[in-house]
């Protein structure tokens, strides 16, 4: 079973909804609690740094028997340096999304803390692809 | 202990969320990085922020937290008490500081164990 949604970059309002619509359903399928709540950790992050940082982008989620596969893809300005990124602390975000809270450079460690693979590919002035995936 | 009776011991104004007023706290959280939040509060626990936002309460129903307090008497944006609603979770206001709220609350939970 397959699920899509999209991102508009820079709507707050709108920041979690697709986290939200992903946690019901696989609440609904009977997914391991504990599962649910590192996807939905993870995917909340991708969603927030889609939001904070790209222009638009578009979540698929793929179940699978034992398997659920994350993956957000964005237009947007890229990740020059992935390592760089992807050390806590270190964060690119506006001071207007830094003073509600964001930008604490945490969301990439927490979506690698709670999924089992983590691929970030992105090219500088075309966008990020991030694909996660959790086994249960 | 559940949402009415931290209310009421803590002296906490109700804002929105009504419905969830039976929810049982399990602990709490305090962090006003909503990464922080998302990563490390768990469910069931009360979270002490002076964030005001909707995304506050978007966290809080993706974390199925038990309420939130808002410090020092800030207020809400509309969209937050739309949104508490909505997840009947309940927003919560105290005049209180973080650090004043936080151990009043760490006294109450402990001795009610």
């Amino acid at each position: 079973m397959n699920l899509e949604f999209n991102i508009e970059g820079g709507n707050f309002s709108r920041a979690g909804h697709a986290s939200s619509e992903v946690k019901k359903m696989l609440k609904q399928l009977g997914i391991d609690a504990r599962c649910i709540k590192s996807i939905v950790i993870a995917l909340y992050e991708g969603e927030v740094n889609v939001v904070a940082h790209a222009y638009e982008g578009r979540i698929l989620v793929k179940m699978e028997p034992h398997k659920i596969t994350t993956e957000i893809m964005d237009k947007g300005p890229g990740i020059a340096d992935i390592e760089l990124a992807m050390q806590e602390g270190y964060s690119t975000a506006s001071k207007a999304v830094r003073e509600m809270g964001f930008g604490a450079g945490m969301g990439l460690a927490n979506m690698k803390k709670n999924t089992d693979e983590l691929t970030i590919e992105s090219t500088v002035g075309e966008g990020t692809t991030v694909k996660m995936v959790n086994y249960f | 202990m559940k949402v009415s009776e931290l209310i009421e011991k803590l002296n906490l104004q109700v804002i929105s969320g009504e419905k969830g007023l039976d929810r049982e706290i399990s602990g709490a959280y305090v962090s006003d990085l909503l990464s922080d939040v998302m990563g490390n509060a768990r469910e069931n626990q009360i979270w002490i922020t002076l964030q005001v936002h909707q995304n506050v309460m978007a966290i809080a129903s993706l974390k199925d937290l038990a309420a939130v307090i808002l410090v020092k008497g800030l207020q809400p944006h509309k969209s937050t008490i739309q949104h508490s609603n909505e997840e009947q979770i309940p927003l919560l206001s105290t005049t209180d500081s973080t650090f004043e709220l936080s151990g009043k609350l760490y006294a109450l939970l402990n001795d009610s164990q």
